[in-house]
């Protein structure tokens, strides 16, 4: 599996999900819708989106992808998976950051958007080349756990677990592996 | 062993080679905001819910604080809410809605029910659910795909984390609090500095606490990255569950008794990494940033960026222009127009006593409003029956009903744009208590201090 892609560049640090989708939008009880309000309150200026925040990354039209690149402990905070669901509603398919918070950590992986672990180095050299060039792509290849700034031709490999990256690519879920396991579950359950 | 490993391994229904574990658990909470997606899916699924008798569930993030008799006004938290209801009713979960005597904020009612036990795993779709570790289980926050996983089967694909001690020896001084304990770790370690670990808690400081201080400080874990924390528990633990609502009792509560006090870190017992801490060292912490770990003392100056690398000095300076504050400056005599003394970190009848004490004879400040959110409907009864409210309506603090309010501002409790508002809550993030809203983070009693003199007052110096 395959994500090749210009990517939009994010260099705050310690972005917690409140920011990601705050929280007056967690009403819903649906997953769907949830990209519109993407950073909402860093996107537009008093809550209008007729007012947009020109400094913001995700107003400037320079940037555009499939791959958010931020800066380190990207999803700290509360384990609202709606942050997730609109990362990956807005259009995302990876994250790619120096660190990441647990809980978004596993959220992303359960909604197929797939975060990619590098090296500070690493993340400092992508903000590099998309600022020099927002049309360079980045290259990430899960099969091989590789990302590639392909404009420097600069490759690092990233981590996954073996059982998950399985799931990414097949489209598995976890709930199908549980159910699966009905039974032996139940045999737990009879000494615990 | 440690008394993470010792728990852990209690639960693992299977361990998948070089995969995660799938991994019992015993308890789940859950709220209105993280549940209905993962409902639905059981629904699609056409599949029940594993273990209802397992499930308990409460509504308290959208609930309004005042008029609680009354329809929720706000249309879509009303839906929220009444879908909750709903879905308990269709899938046989025990709902302590609202109206109901132990309503409150989820990770309240647990503990004060009995129904948090040490040994035991608990989640909830709420990552404060850490705050159960205070009784020597393994608790975390879940997203709400996880919720579905526990709905199903009662389990979840785990991996185990790897483990820190710390530990926090001596005695506190006057005025310093648990709440300035766990502010002043994460001022130390950093709002990341525990990403990946589950923490014990430890040492003479801690074991000194109450449950419910015990509570404020693994409430917090998550605040430095950590899934969950946890502390041994001792005498302190089974006194407080003991004759609760759903605490074992007779045969069955001795039993239990003996197993509770096998838990607990072998001497021997290896982390991936400690920290030792001395109480001594600690003063009533406020925050001045936008993440917890941006704390000082009270006593303190905001520092500046000259110590950052350059790559952090942007969020920096971004955290402080937000706030409206300035590197250099004092942060006692900052002026407060909020005064927030609530949330799953600070609600308790212990926090509500400790503000009552300080400022029986005193009277807030004018210009300030004072807000206090009882973290459940038995701790609002309590305070009543011992007068509380009476103290607080002669200071002229609000005392309110309980929900999780200001602390995320998702009901109408909101501090308006670039006000101050001192909080005994959990986050300071930009908006997080209403857009453009400034949240100085503190204890019970540093937030008392402040309602009464109207700026950030160090609350030592108002001690008798």
């Amino acid at each position: 599996m395959n994500i090749n892609s210009t990517a939009i560049p994010l260099e705050d640090e310690n972005v917690d999900t409140d920011q990601i989708i705050p929280a007056r939008f967690l009403k819903a009880t649906s997953r769907d819708g949830f990209g519109k309000n993407l950073f909402r309150d860093w996107r537009y200026n008093n809550d209008d989106e007729a007012q947009p925040k020109m400094d913001f990354v995700l107003n400037n039209p320079a940037f555009n992808g499939k791959i958010l690149v931020a800066g380190k402990n990207f999803g700290c905070g509360s384990s609202r998976e709606h942050a997730a669901w609109a990362l990956k509603d807005y259009g995302f398919d990876a994250v790619v950051s120096s660190f990441f918070a647990d809980i978004f950590k596993n959220n992303a992986l359960n909604n197929f958007l797939l975060p990619v672990q590098v090296s500070d180095d690493f993340l400092q050299q992508l903000f590099t080349t998309i600022h020099q060039n927002p049309a360079s792509e980045i290259a990430i290849d899960l099969e091989q756990q590789s990302i590639t700034n392909v404009a420097t031709g600069d490759k690092a490999f990233f981590d996954i677990n073996q059982y998950k990256k399985t799931c990414f690519i097949n489209g598995y879920d976890d709930i199908d592996y549980l159910l699966s396991m009905k039974s032996e579950i139940e045999v737990f359950e009879s000494t615990h | 062993m440690t008394l993470f490993d010792k728990i852990w391994d209690k639960h693992v229904v299977k361990q998948i080679e070089g995969g995660p574990s799938v991994f019992y658990i015993d308890r789940h909470f859950i709220h209105e905001v993280t549940s209905p997606q993962a409902f639905d899916g059981l629904r699609k699924r056409g599949i029940p819910l594993a273990r209802p008798a397992q499930t308990i569930a409460t509504a308290d993030h959208n609930v309004p604080t005042w008029d609680q008799h009354l329809p929720i006004k706000e249309a879509l938290s009303r839906l929220q809410v009444e879908k909750l209801t709903e879905n308990c009713k269709a899938f046989g979960v025990e709902l302590y809605g609202l109206g109901h005597p132990y309503q409150g904020i989820v990770h309240v009612i647990g503990p004060e029910l009995g129904i948090t036990q040490p040994g035991m795993t608990i989640v909830c779709g709420d990552s404060h659910t850490s705050t159960h570790g205070a009784f020597g289980a393994i608790a975390f926050g879940i997203g709400t795909s996880e919720v579905e996983m526990v709905f199903a089967t009662q389990c979840l694909m785990q991996n185990k984390p790897k483990q820190m001690r710390i530990s926090i020896e001596g005695e506190l001084g006057k005025g310093v609090s648990s709440k300035d304990i766990i502010l002043y770790v994460i001022a130390q370690i950093s709002a990341s500095g525990a990403t990946g670990y589950f923490v014990e808690y430890a040492g003479s400081a801690i074991r000194s606490l109450s449950m419910e201080a015990r509570m404020t400080i693994c409430n917090m874990s998550i605040e430095m990255g950590a899934r969950g924390g946890l502390i041994a528990p001792d005498d302190t633990t089974f006194e407080y569950l003991k004759g609760r609502k759903f605490a074992p009792a007779g045969a069955e509560w001795d039993q239990k008794l003996a197993e509770w006090r096998q838990l607990n870190s072998d001497a021997d017992a290896q982390f991936d990494h400690e920290i030792h801490i001395r109480a001594e060292d600690i003063q009533p912490m406020v925050t001045y940033g936008t993440n917890p770990g941006m704390g000082i003392p009270v006593t303190g100056t905001i520092p500046g960026e000259e110590l950052l690398e350059e790559k952090e000095r942007p969020s920096f300076r971004k955290a402080l222009d937000y706030m409206g504050l300035q590197s250099g400056n004092a942060i006692k005599g900052q002026k407060i127009d909020y005064v927030f003394i609530g949330s799953c970190t600070n609600s308790r009848i212990e926090d509500l006593r400790q503000v009552a004490a300080f400022v029986q004879g005193r009277r807030k400040a004018d210009g300030v409003e004072v807000w206090i959110v009882p973290g459940s409907k038995q701790v609002e009864a309590q305070a009543q029956e011992e007068g509380l409210h009476l103290i607080f309506e002669q200071a002229g603090f609000q005392l309110r009903q309980p929900g999780c309010s200001a602390c995320l501002g998702m009901n109408e409790d909101k501090i308006p744009a670039g006000k101050y508002c001192i909080s005994t809550s959990n986050r300071n993030f930009e908006g997080r208590q209403g857009q453009g809203a400034r949240t100085l983070l503190a204890s019970p009693l540093s937030a008392a201090a402040a309602a009464v003199t109207g700026v950030v007052t160090d609350v030592r110096e108002l001690l008798g």
